[in-house]
């Protein structure tokens, strides 16, 4: 045996490469020629970020006042209130599950801020941290469920949403007489609170709002843990093929927990914006949302079964939500319209997205 | 490749030495008895192989030996110590890797990191510190060459390579890591048979490294090509059990495709002709 092995070297360099020319011959013509077009074909951003150009040159052309500096900065806020929850259930997406309650949850976050520190007369900010522990144990729960049963998270975070959904107005009207809390800018630590969650600056004379820049940051981490870290690794591996991750020593459970908990804290992070901008929170707010969250991660080239996606194209997913509700009120359309749209990108990226798993998982060495 | 191979293997192992010793262990789902006195044995330097139908209990037997279900009868024993797994994470730890027909590598992830999933290299500590990417790329690069495996880009989704080269990959990933048993799968099942050689040649490697090696099949032709040790499972059961030097081909193929029960079947075919 030691001899046929001796001879393995020559005997599999001699085997392979008839293999792979044959099928080298074949794929040149089809194939883009440089690794460099294929490593950006095989991006996952680079059909919305087309996409996002000529949506961008559109609304340009068209619509006079959206080429105004203070309309873009409109436009980034927009993109932000569903960017930074976005980002979140991205990653999880990429980790292969759903969160159908990220929508609501945030109205629970901020209910729950807004009630406690109004009913009990606390600082606002013991609100904001006990809301923050909800976020996480709700997600927790969640995805300690998903694991533990085995059922689609689809329908666990189904459930998930009814119910916050009906405790969203149930428990608001039993404590309040109505269904919006009462307005909590008197309470001490508003003001602080505010300046972190809702505040907003100037840069040359136009004015941006700070969630801009919190999530311009949660991209930037998102990315980060998602291309660069063990962590990102993992999460990309247990959406993409679980059981091959389970049997290489890859924690799933505890990763897709995490993911779960992720969400909570975003969908946290934006109750707290809503909170602390508009001094009050409407209980029946936010469904619905949910699916723009879902649509924007997939739009920025997320595939719908996991492992495959990345934090900046799910970004772009979220700018051109912000482009496209902006743009429709500058050209003065009528808004109804902005659904229909959004039902034409996803399908438009659900089609872009099978062509690019198509491309980048056929055989060609 | 053999060179590789045996650079990486634990230079502790000794032909021959026990690696995995099962004693009557058996499994059991609730009511229903998926396998039930199996005696096995993993040498060092050994293919053991097991072949049986489909039900036959083969997965079950690598399920307990790769930690993914705990067994329920009997004792399992590695290194000559009792042990009882309870996650993947166990096995691998007690240098026992598993590598599965069509589970083996995440197809949309690209080869190094594939290579390295699991293991990854990081330059920190801290939970988000980033990994020695450039150092994990050049690595996978130089091992797979090694061992003879020509990936055009180790960028490449693995998905993109053929089935033999992922087997091939996934192998040299697990001895890379230190596997001192290497369970295969069914690893040549989806194979054509080029891809397949390249897949057996790999195994007969990684055996003369002295890794144990166990290969599970339903082909008795591979299994022959490498083997040592013989197991043939029929509902759970074992139903034969021989060295390399007790057994013929053609006595494993007879065993394999049925043996008497196909002798009574073609006795009954003949008497309804007449």
């Amino acid at each position: 045996m030691s001899q046929s092995l001796s001879k393995t070297p020559p005997g599999g360099s001699g085997g392979q490469p008839p293999a792979s020319s044959g099928s080298a011959a074949t794929a040149p013509p089809t194939k883009a020629p440089t690794p460099l077009m294929t490593r950006l074909l095989g991006r996952p951003e680079i059909g919305a970020f087309l996409a996002a150009v000529v949506i961008y040159l559109f609304f340009f052309i068209v619509a006079p006042p959206f080429r105004e500096a203070s309309s873009f900065s409109t436009v980034l806020y927009a993109s932000s209130q569903v960017g930074i929850v976005a980002v979140a259930v991205g990653m999880l997406m990429i980790g292969g599950e759903f969160d159908l309650s990220a929508g609501v949850a945030s109205i629970t976050y901020g209910l729950t801020a807004a009630l406690m520190c109004y009913q009990l007369s606390v600082n606002m900010w013991l609100g904001v941290i006990v809301s923050l522990l909800l976020a996480l144990f709700i997600g927790f729960i969640n995805g300690f469920l998903v694991q533990r049963t085995g059922i689609p998270s689809f329908l666990i975070t189904l459930g998930t949403f009814f119910i916050l959904q009906g405790a969203n107005l149930g428990v608001t009207k039993l404590l309040t007489g109505s269904v919006a809390t009462k307005n909590v800018s008197d309470i001490e630590g508003f003001a602080s609170a505010k300046a972190i969650f809702a505040s907003s600056f100037d840069i040359g004379g136009v004015s941006v709002k700070i969630t801009v820049v919190w999530w311009l940051l949660f991209v930037a981490i998102a990315s980060w843990i998602l291309t660069r870290t063990r962590i990102g690794n993992w999460i990309f591996a247990v959406g993409g093929n679980a059981a091959s991750a389970r049997a290489v020593g890859v924690p799933v459970n505890k990763v897709k927990i995490g993911l779960f908990m992720g969400v909570g804290v975003m969908a946290w992070f934006y109750g707290m914006h809503l909170l602390f901008a508009f001094n009050t929170i409407q209980a029946g707010q936010g469904v619905g949302q949910e699916f723009i969250y879902i649509i924007a991660a997939v739009v920025g080239g997320t595939l719908l079964t996991g492992g495959f996606g990345s934090a900046i194209g799910t970004a772009i997913g979220a700018f051109i939500f912000g482009m496209v509700t902006q743009g429709i009120v500058y050209a003065g359309w009528d808004p109804n319209w902005f659904k229909a749209f959004l039902g034409v990108m996803l399908l438009l990226a659900v089609a872009v997205n099978l062509y690019v798993k198509k491309l980048s998982s056929t055989r060609k060495a | 490749m053999t060179d590789t191979l045996s650079e990486h293997a634990d230079p502790t192992l000794h032909k021959g030495e026990p690696l995995i010793q099962m004693t009557d262990v058996g499994k059991s789902y609730g009511a229903i008895r998926a396998l039930s006195g199996i005696n096995l044995q993993v040498g060092a330097g050994e293919v053991t192989c097991v072949l049986g139908d489909n039900g036959a209990g083969k997965s079950t037997l690598i399920k307990i030996m790769s930690g993914l279900h705990g067994h329920t009868e009997g004792t399992l024993k590695v290194d000559g110590e009792e042990v009882h797994f309870g996650s993947p994470r166990e096995a691998l730890d007690h240098g026992i890797a598993t590598v599965y027909q069509d589970l083996a590598v995440v197809g949309l992830m690209e080869v190094w990191r594939n290579f390295f999933l699991g293991s990854e290299l990081k330059a920190g500590n801290w939970p988000l510190a980033p990994m020695k990417i450039k150092e994990m790329r050049e690595i996978a690069d130089t091992e797979l060459k090694k061992m003879g495996i020509t990936v055009k880009d180790i960028n490449q989704p693995i998905g993109t390579l053929s089935g033999g080269q992922r087997q091939c990959v996934a192998i040299a990933r697990a001895v890379y890591f230190g596997a001192r048993v290497l369970i295969l799968d069914e690893p040549t099942a989806a194979l054509g048979v080029k891809q397949s050689g390249v897949v057996l040649k790999y195994t007969a490697a990684a055996r003369d490294a002295g890794l144990g090696v166990v290969f599970i099949t339903h082909n008795p032709h591979h299994a022959y090509l490498v083997g040592n040790h013989f197991i043939i499972l029929k509902l759970g059961q074992r139903v034969l059990d021989k060295k390399r030097s007790e057994v013929t081909l053609e006595e494993l193929t007879a065993e394999m495709a049925g043996g008497r029960e196909l002798a009574e079947l073609s006795h009954e075919l003949q008497s309804t002709q007449r």
